[in-house]
């Protein structure tokens, strides 16, 4: 149907146009990069029972002693509900904080509890150091690849991230400091470096103590305050405790500790331990924040810890994801397609998978969705497109035979993948999703 | 009689969420209409919900494969519950966008050229040559989109040669047959229609002018990366041949009730047709509720007549 060719577009007061957000114009510049983004509402459809979740980090929470837990918090708000249900103090329950010094001492650290201040998880404490020390433009280096979650804290916080040559020990000491040499060089202002030493979140590597040491005197040599995340410590498979690099550095690190990998993630109860300065200042900033951590969560866990035998729990944790990560391994060894590789997991809920023939893990999520299992893809943990060839899989909450499953509908999916690309040739050099916004999961995502 | 509506959002395509979220609104705005409004998955549950206590009738809004492929439809007529929207066999030819596109050019609706194939014909005749056949045949840019699907999933604006084989991996990922269709440059807008007594009409036509350029997923869903102006900055025989094009596309494809269609004015003044929509989005972003809200009426009112018009048509129309 053809008509009069169209006049040019002038601006029209009846006819301004509307963008269906008055507030468009006024957002920060930090928030130009929160939208929506495809990957992630394909993650809508892996909360669905159908589908096997190899993808968010939830803990399998249904081996709790819930019946313990319910009689436990009826007693709580029977005996002491109005302090548990009214604000408390910035820094945190003084008991809770006695008992983290205990907790953290099984990774060999010793604290006192005014160091310790309590956050809603640890990625508040996170959000929180990198508010006190970083401007906008401040360099942070990180593990290649690094935990999605502090990437979008950096993100938010507009600082420059660095990524970090990562071998099988870890974070490279060398490499480390080239990158923070070339930083200065640069005229960049390096602030902090960000590491999970301990069954990394994607890798499920784990760094071994003459690596700690480097990675540590690398930080001391060159100024930059190490921010240690450690919310996998406990769950190790052989019942060993890595010694955290904290235990050999009160001053130059901050270490950031939780209870949701080891007892519930919904209570949301999570730490920093930090130098004198800086845990003032944290604190001053939660107080900004939230004005104080929940007191009801917060007496939650003191109470279980000082009434349950947690670290038994703890420990039928480690056996059953112990035996989730077998079924993991098994499974990939038998059904993966040939020349794909993974790490082996000595702890924690998390191995990285790496495909052959240049395939795109993210390209490849929508058939993946389809076939009813859900990754994560690699390009998650980077900032920089990184990862297009990997993927995180996570054991800690399907059942083995859930995880068999998902493993030999994925297998069958990279083979058509693999047909696809044979077809049609390596796809690296475009982006066929939109890779805007976030994606990852959303916490919830089991 | 008082009214019971089932919503029927969600399903397992990659549109869920967005179904989930225009089920819920619709849901909301039957309500304010007085009607019993609920919304339900589909799951194994579903159909002995529905027969256990019939509504009066369903209001299919699943996204994607499923739900606008005609399959739930089909489902819906077998157990006799009135349901608002085109029948099975409309929303099977419709959702396919090669056979949608045939049967609306062989009506005379002006529809870019375009040639759908699976992926087993690239493999056989090999892709570098039947890519640069096709190239050659339709011309740079391409729009390169999975053949059955909706917001955009899967879709892409290939300018060069080079970004062609990663675009048709990317739109496989959503199906097994992709539609590689000429690129009209020009005015995109979307044209609603609803049919009362008197048959089907369009709604003031919706202008969508994409800050990146694509009306893309993230351009869809993310309020403020886009700009909407309705009616659209068209010369008013320009709004009328799309108002027309739209009821044309909605009579010619057999659809009932409410349909969007997507269209294209190019620089010649010319109205392309791209895809119609059997169920439409109804979140906070999406194009059919701006169109109610330039219409002088209201979503409540509009919703209501249409599971009015369902309820009251006899079986057989199914």
């Amino acid at each position: 149907m053809t008509v009069p060719p169209n006049p040019p577009k002038l601006p029209n007061p009846a006819n301004p146009g509307s963008r269906l957000d008055p507030w468009v114009a006024s957002y920060a510049e930090r928030a130009q990069g929160m939208t929506t983004s495809a990957i992630r509402a394909l993650f809508s459809v892996a909360n669905r029972p159908e589908v096997v979740s190899l993808a968010g980090g939830a803990p399998f929470v249904q081996a709790l002693p819930l019946d313990d837990f319910a009689d436990m918090t009826a007693k709580l708000i029977r005996e002491r509900g109005v302090t548990a249900l009214q604000y408390c103090t910035g820094q945190g329950d003084e008991r809770l904080r006695e008992q983290i010094c205990g907790v953290m001492e099984l990774s060999g650290i010793d604290a006192h509890p005014d160091d310790v201040v309590i956050t809603t998880g640890s990625q508040m404490a996170l959000d929180l150091t990198v508010r006190v020390f970083c401007d906008p433009g401040d360099v942070v280096f990180v593990e290649s690849p690094s935990y999605v979650g502090a990437l979008g804290v950096f993100s938010s916080y507009q600082c420059e991230v660095v990524h970090v040559m990562t071998d099988d020990d870890g974070l490279n000491p060398v490499a480390l400091s080239e990158a923070i040499d070339t930083a200065r060089l640069a005229g960049k202002k390096p602030k902090l470096i960000y590491t999970v030493p301990t069954y990394h979140n994607p890798l499920g590597i784990t760094q071994p103590p003459a690596r700690r040491a480097e990675v540590l005197q690398v930080a001391k040599s060159s100024g930059l305050l190490l921010l240690e995340d450690d919310p996998y410590c406990l769950l190790g498979f052989d019942g060993e405790v890595p010694r955290a690099i904290r235990a050999d550095d009160a001053d130059g690190v901050v270490y950031l500790g939780s209870f949701s990998k080891t007892i519930a993630s919904g209570l949301r109860v999570g730490w920093a331990l930090a130098p004198h300065g800086v845990r003032e200042k944290l604190v001053l900033a939660s107080e900004a924040s939230v004005l104080c951590p929940s007191n009801f969560s917060q007496l939650t866990v003191s109470e279980y810890l000082a009434t349950s035998p947690w670290l038994e729990q703890i420990k039928g944790f480690r056996e059953l994801y112990r035996e989730r990560r077998d079924a993991l391994l098994e499974s990939m060894e038998q059904m993966m397609p040939p020349g794909t590789t993974w790490t082996v997991p000595d702890g924690g809920f998390f191995s990285w998978v790496t495909l052959p023939n240049g395939l795109d893990t993210t390209a490849m999520l929508p058939r993946a969705i389809s076939g009813l299992v859900a990754y994560v893809p690699g390009t998650g943990f980077y900032v920089d497109g990184q990862g297009r060839d990997a993927m995180r899989l996570s054991y800690c909450f399907p059942e083995p035979d859930r995880i068999r499953e998902g493993v030999r509908r994925l297998s069958g999916i990279i083979e058509t993948e693999m047909e696809l690309i044979e077809t049609f040739g390596p796809t690296s050099n475009s982006a066929p999703l939109s890779r805007r916004g976030p994606t990852t999961p959303s916490p919830e995502l089991p | 009689m008082s009214q019971r509506v089932v919503v029927i959002a969600g399903g397992l395509s990659p549109e869920r969420d967005v179904s989930i979220r225009s089920g819920r609104r619709v849901a909301e705005d039957l309500r304010k209409a007085g009607i019993e409004a609920q919304v339900r998955d589909i799951d194994a549950t579903l159909i002995p919900y529905l027969l256990e206590d019939p509504p009066t009738c369903a209001f299919p809004l699943v996204h994607g494969v499923a739900g606008e492929d005609g399959s739930l439809q089909e489902v819906l007529q077998s157990i006799g519950l009135p349901f608002v929207g085109s029948g099975a066999h409309a929303c099977r030819r419709s959702f396919d966008k090669a056979i949608a596109g045939a049967l609306l050019a062989d009506a005379g609706i002006s529809v870019p050229e375009s040639i759908a194939l699976p992926q087993a014909m690239f493999r056989d005749l090999g892709a570098p040559v039947l890519l640069a056949a096709i190239a050659e045949q339709l011309g740079l840019p391409l729009v390169i989109k999975p053949n059955r699907g909706g917001s955009a999933l899967g879709v892409s604006v290939v300018h060069n040669a080079e970004e062609l084989p990663a675009a048709m991996v990317g739109a496989f990922a959503y199906g097994e047959v992709v539609l590689i269709q000429r690129y009209v440059q020009g005015t995109e807008i979307a044209v609603a229609v609803t049919e009362d007594g008197d048959g089907p009409s369009a709604m003031p036509a919706v202008e969508i002018v994409p800050d990146s350029g694509l009306y893309d997923y993230t351009a869809r869903y993310t309020a403020g990366t886009t700009e909407f102006f309705t009616p659209a900055r068209l010369p008013d025989e320009t709004l009328a041949a799309a108002a027309q094009t739209a009821i044309r596309a909605h009579e010619v494809l057999g659809l009932r009730d409410w349909s969007r269609s997507d269209l294209m004015v190019d620089e010649a003044g010319t109205v392309w047709f791209l895809e119609v929509n059997v169920a439409p989005g109804m979140t906070e972003t999406s194009l059919v509720p701006q169109a109610i809200a330039a219409s002088d009426t209201s979503a409540s009112i509009v919703l209501a007549a249409l599971v009015e018009r369902a309820t009251t048509r006899s079986q057989s129309e199914d």
